[in-house]
C-alpha cells in the first residue's frame, strides 16, 4: 500500500488540489472586496455573503478541492500534500496580479518564488512515513527485508 | 479600471490577528482530517472495492473528520472576514504558507510523521517567503 513513488493518476489529483484551491480563493477574493466592509458586530453579513455569485462560485472550486485534497491524505502525507498544495500561491500572485489588478512588489515576488523551491525541495521525497506494519498485513513486503 | 478597496485599511496588528485566526483554526482542522484519513485508509483502495458510495460513506462515518471539518469551516469564515478587509496577495499565500510551518510541527509532534531534513529546510524557505510577501 505504501509506494515509494505516486502513480500519475495520484499526481493528477494533487494537480487539481494545487488548481482548485487558488481558483476558488481568487473568486472569494473578488466577491468580498466588492461588498461593503463587514464588522463583527454584524456576523449575519458574513452569513449572506456566501450567496453572492462569485462567493458562491468559489465555495464549489473549493468543496472540489476538498474533495481531491482528502483522497490525496489517504495516500500521503499531510507534511507532504501541504506543501505540494503550496505551488498554489505561484497562480495566486498570477492570477491577483492579472484578473484582480492588485499590485505585486518585487519582494512578494521573490517571496513566491522561494515558497516554489521550498515546495521543490518536499516534491523529491518519499510522500508517505513509513509505518510499522499493521497486524492486519504482518507478512513484511521482500523490498523492507533489504 | 479600479477595484473598491476597503475604505480603512486595518493596521498592522489587526491584519495580524486576522491572519492568525486563520493559520491556528485550519492548522486544527488539517491535522484532525489528516488523521481521519489515515483512520479511514486508501480511499482509491476503497472506491475499487465498495464504489464511489462506500468511499463517501468511509468518509463521513469517522467522527474525527467532522471534529476537523469544524475547524476547517471556521477557518473559511475567518478567510472570508480577512479577504474583506486585506489583499488576497498578501492574505491566501501568508496563510498558506504560515500554515505549512505550523501543520510541519504538528505533522511531527501529533501525527508522528517523518518530517525530515528536506521538509524542515522546506518551511524554512516558506518562511523567508512569507516574511518577503508581507513586507
Amino acid at each position: 500500500m505504501s509506494q515509494a513513488k505516486l502513480s500519475p493518476r495520484q499526481y493528477f489529483i494533487l494537480a487539481l488540489v494545487a488548481i482548485c484551491a487558488p481558483l476558488g480563493d481568487t473568486c472569494l477574493s473578488r466577491g468580498m472586496t466588492r461588498l461593503p466592509a463587514i464588522s463583527l458586530s454584524h456576523p449575519a453579513t458574513l452569513l449572506a455573503a456566501v450567496f453572492t455569485p462569485w462567493i458562491a462560485v468559489g465555495i464549489a472550486l473549493l468543496i472540489g478541492f476538498f474533495a481531491c485534497y482528502l483522497t490525496a491524505l489517504s495516500w500521503a502525507d499531510l507534511t507532504y500534500v501541504l506543501p505540494a498544495t503550496a505551488i498554489g500561491n505561484v497562480f495566486v500572485a498570477l492570477l491577483s496580479r492579472f484578473w484582480l489588478h492588485e499590485p505585486i512588489s518585487l519582494e512578494r515576488w521573490a517571496g513566491i518564488l522561494l515558497i516554489t523551491v521550498g515546495v521543490g525541495f518536499v516534491a523529491q521525497g518519499p510522500p508517505l512515513t513509513e509505518r510499522p506494519v499493521a497486524e492486519s498485513e504482518a507478512a513484511v513486503p521482500e523490498e523492507q527485508l533489504l | 479600471m479600479t477595484i473598491p478597496y476597503p475604505a480603512i485599511a486595518p493596521g498592522p496588528w489587526s491584519a495580524t490577528a486576522m491572519i492568525a485566526a486563520i493559520i491556528l483554526t485550519s492548522t486544527a482542522g488539517e491535522v484532525l482530517t489528516a488523521a481521519a484519513m489515515k483512520s479511514v485508509g486508501d480511499l482509491d483502495e476503497i472506491r475499487a472495492h465498495s464504489g464511489l458510495k462506500g468511499a463517501i460513506r468511509a468518509v463521513l462515518t469517522c467522527p474525527l473528520f467532522f471534529a476537523g471539518v469544524c475547524f476547517l469551516a471556521l477557518s473559511f469564515f475567518s478567510l472570508l472576514f480577512a479577504l474583506n478587509h486585506l489583499n488576497l496577495s498578501l492574505v491566501a499565500p501568508a496563510s498558506a504558507s504560515l500554515t505549512l510551518v505550523t501543520n510541519a510541527i504538528a505533522g511531527k509532534f501529533i501525527l508522528k510523521e517523518n518530517v525530515d531534513r528536506r521538509r524542515w529546510a522546506s518551511a524554512v524557505l516558506v518562511c523567508i517567503g512569507v516574511y518577503l510577501l508581507a513586507h
